[in-house]
């Protein structure tokens, strides 16, 4: 794997970690690990709205 | 199986990294410690001659590289004896949701992006008044000694104690009553924040007809990225942020072609129309749900904050400008500067809360980000090393206001009525406070960002905007200096009303959760009654203190600031007499002066310069003395400038009264606090440590690096610890 290549997959990975889209990623990876079948995206991110709508995230000023 | 075969639960001190220094990094940080004295030198040494900005910049990045490299390490493995044996709360309940081990670099981005707004950009640009140097000493001594302390510290008891947050934790750690106070004091301290958020951009939007059509469109644009989110494309954040980010462009670019568009009447709106718009704004923004509006417009202003904070630093050093203000001017010794008045001691060090020391940020340390800590070591990155972040982006912006010709940034930031809000009368009194400026040059200057005035555009935003575009034309070329300045005012913008939506949230949150101790049922978060007035509540304080600003005769960012500055390091002060707290009653008496030196110094600026403003009998500076002097003149008929009417007499004779008033509650909350923790340190030093909320070890099955920078060692054990089957779902890396 050359430099450019690295850097990218990096930051590719850093991106879905950091807005959140990995879990999605996660999530069906776990469910292929339980052998269970996962619930659709749809669902899966209606739910992840419910709980962000239940802790705010305080920003600072 | 152990995180390091060194850490054993019998040996709670953990070398952390290599024992001793080798050759090389001593090599290495001896030369850090070298760049960084010679830019002190230069800094403090050069008067009366032309001075480099580049100076500041890498004395500051010397001194945050040494203070997180040798003072954070001591403070983390010390003073608080991380122990990576031991499993964080992510770990022990890791549900997913909000306890989540989450990777160091992207909590780190979480983490800074929550506590990074837009308080670093604009107290700086206002501390200006007093010259560069003052406010860079502060910001950056204050970091180090002060500021990254009190986040990491918080953030690691916080840790020890599953997340707990900050009213909780003084409510156990030290009493009730201090438990009580510091409620209070957090809710008031918010809704001031709030307000003078809202301030700074009702003043960066009044009569710029470019800047609500841009700011305006933001509206549309979340709304469509939330509906894609939530209906289109779900979970698909990356790419709607990209489409996001263009359509911003786009809307800032547009803003260039109101007036032909025949949009310019009907777009420049008044001070009064745009906080009658926002209070609107924030309460519909608040009762929505957060997936319409809140969560996109975060993911907006979160890449903007960072591709704009990466964009100054690398603009700065391609321009490397020079600075244009004066290293200490004469306000500083003399307190009659007409940004606001006060002279260096105390008023800088209030004036610049976010970027050296800011209460806030204890808000954030404990509750969020503690849950999220994948290893107790991991504090010192993420408390410390996201403060030193912080405190970079404040010399950033102190370095673009300083780069602007003096004459200009007295004219930008004195309250129209010093200046009369006329080229011809802004430049007379530019000239009395012995600066020159021509009356053609102020208008040229508005001209060349395309803006209608520039005189007495107050509250920081269109100051740093104008610097940012200068620095921004000098380093990238191409006359675009009109697109800069509305590109750094939208920035600004967007990030005040995510703080503004977010805080309003907060603020309705902690009071559901007050008034349901005594009516259970209005706690209920999705019950609409509760919410809905709670929002309301909480939408009218601060709107009533931003009207109160907005309409204020004397200039409210003159008259406000100085409140919000205070409210936050009194906050701080709170913060940090936990810490002090916490470390007595686990018997570390020894190490307190660390927390205490902050301590000290917060308590000594927040108390002097809360008594001026209550006692002082200067009235520029003492609430009460002002009211005194404007309701003895409405009693005998006069009308004192710069108020032009009876009615505005009688507004300042109550604003006075009412910011006073504020003024006196806070100090007096925070001396509650204290005095309640004082009676506990007294206790705690006698028995030799006091029992706390701690909660007790349990052995961590995690691997994970503890720095920015994983050690060979480091990646060997996460390597062996995955190549055994863990880690799943933890994207290690």
């Amino acid at each position: 794997m050359n430099g450019i290549t690295r850097i990218a997959r990096t930051l590719h990975w850093y991106v879905r970690q950091f807005t959140g889209e990995a879990k999605w990623d996660e999530y069906v990876a776990e469910c292929a690990a339980f052998g269970e079948r996962p619930m659709t995206r749809r669902e899966f991110e209606h739910r992840r709205d419910h709980q962000r709508e239940h802790s705010p995230g305080a920003r600072c000023c | 199986m152990s995180m390091r075969s060194t850490q054993t639960p019998e040996s709670p001190v953990p070398s952390g990294g290599p024992p001793r220094m080798t050759a090389r990094s001593m090599a290495i940080w001896g030369t850090v410690a070298v760049v960084g004295a010679v830019c002190w030198a230069v800094l403090a040494l050069s008067r009366g001659e032309e001075v480099s900005a580049l100076w500041i910049l890498f004395a500051a990045l010397a001194s945050y590289a040494i203070a997180y490299r040798f003072y954070a390490r001591f403070i983390a493995y010390r003073v608080l004896g991380v122990d990576d044996t031991r499993a964080t709360p992510a770990e022990r309940y890791d549900n997913g949701r909000d306890f989540d081990v989450t990777h160091r670099h992207v909590l780190f981005g979480h983490h800074f992006a929550a506590i990074a707004g837009a308080g670093p950009l604009v107290g700086p640009v206002l501390a200006a008044q007093m010259g560069y140097l003052p406010g860079t000493i502060w910001i950056i001594v204050g970091v180090i000694l002060a500021g990254a302390v009190q986040d990491m510290v918080v953030l690691f008891f916080s840790m020890r104690r599953d997340g707990k947050s900050l009213g909780q934790m003084v409510r156990e750690e030290i009493g009730v009553v201090g438990g009580i106070a510091a409620l209070i004091a957090v809710f008031a301290i918010m809704i001031i924040i709030l307000a003078v958020l809202a301030l700074v951009v009702v003043n960066a939007l009044a009569e710029s007809p470019w800047g609500v059509f841009s700011i305006g469109l933001t509206i549309p644009i979340a709304l469509f990225m939330g509906y894609y989110l939530r209906v289109l494309r779900p979970g698909r954040v990356s790419e709607v942020t990209a489409i996001g980010v263009g359509l911003l462009l786009l809307a800032i670019i547009g803003g260039g072609y109101v007036e032909q568009m025949g949009l310019e009447d009907a777009l420049t709106l008044s001070k009064e129309q745009l906080t009658l718009g926002l209070v609107l704004y924030g309460f519909i923004a608040s009762i929505l749900p957060v997936w319409m509006l809140l969560t996109p417009r975060d993911y907006l202003s979160t890449f903007m904050k960072i591709g704009v904070i990466v964009l100054l630093a690398v603009g700065l050093v391609l321009a490397a400008p020079v600075l244009q203000q004066e290293a200490v001017t004469d306000f500083a010794r003399e307190g009659t500067g007409p940004v606001f008045a006060g002279k260096l001691f105390p008023f800088v060090f209030i004036t610049i809360a976010c970027g050296a020391l800011s209460g806030f940020h204890a808000l954030i340390s404990s509750g969020t980000t503690p849950k999220m800590v994948a290893k107790e070591s991991q504090v010192r990155m993420i408390g410390y090393g996201g403060m030193l972040m912080e405190s970079f982006v404040a010399i950033s912006a102190l370095i673009a206001a300083s780069v602007i010709d003096p004459g200009l940034y007295f004219a930008m930031n004195s309250p129209a009525g010093a200046t009369g809000g006329d080229p011809t009368t802004a430049a007379e009194f530019i000239a009395g406070l012995g600066f020159t400026i021509t009356p053609d040059q102020l208008t040229a200057a508005a001209a060349a960002v395309e803006e209608q005035t520039l005189i007495s555009r107050t509250g920081g935003a269109p100051t740093l905007a104008f610097g940012m575009s200068q620095v921004f034309t000098e380093a990238f070329g191409g006359g675009l200096a009109a697109f800069w300045y509305h590109f750094a005012i939208m920035f600004e913008a967007l990030f005040i009303l995510t703080a503004v939506d977010a805080g309003t949230r907060v603020g309705r949150f902690m009071l559901q959760d007050t008034i349901g101790n005594v009516w259970p049922k209005y706690a209920d978060l999705s019950w609409k009654p509760a919410s809905w007035s709670a929002s309301a509540v909480v939408v009218g304080l601060w709107g009533y203190m931003l009207y109160v600003g907005v309409t204020d005769p004397l200039g409210g960012i003159n008259q406000l600031f100085p409140l919000f500055g205070i409210a936050n390091q009194l906050l701080a002060a709170i913060a940090l007499t936990l810490c002090v707290t916490l470390l007595i009653k686990h018997g570390k008496v020894k190490w307190v002066w660390v927390p205490g030196v902050g301590l000290a110094w917060d308590l000594i600026t927040t108390m002097t310069a809360s008594y001026q403003k209550v006692f002082s009998d200067n009235p520029a500076i003492g609430y009460f003395t002002q009211r005194e002097r404007y309701s003895d003149a409405l009693d005998a008929g006069e009308v004192l400038a710069p108020a032009t009417s009876t009615d505005q007499m009688e507004q300042v004779v109550f604003n006075s009264t009412l910011n006073g008033t504020l003024q006196a509650l806070f100090a007096l909350l925070v001396i509650v606090v204290v005095a309640n923790a004082f009676l506990i340190w007294v206790k705690a030093v006698r028995a030799g440590g006091l029992p706390t909320t701690e909660v007790p070890w349990q052995e961590s099955h995690l691997v994970a690096p503890s720095d920015f920078v994983a050690t060979p060692a480091e990646k060997e054990a996460v390597r062996e610890w995955e190549a055994a089957g863990h880690g799943a779902g933890y994207g290690g890396r």
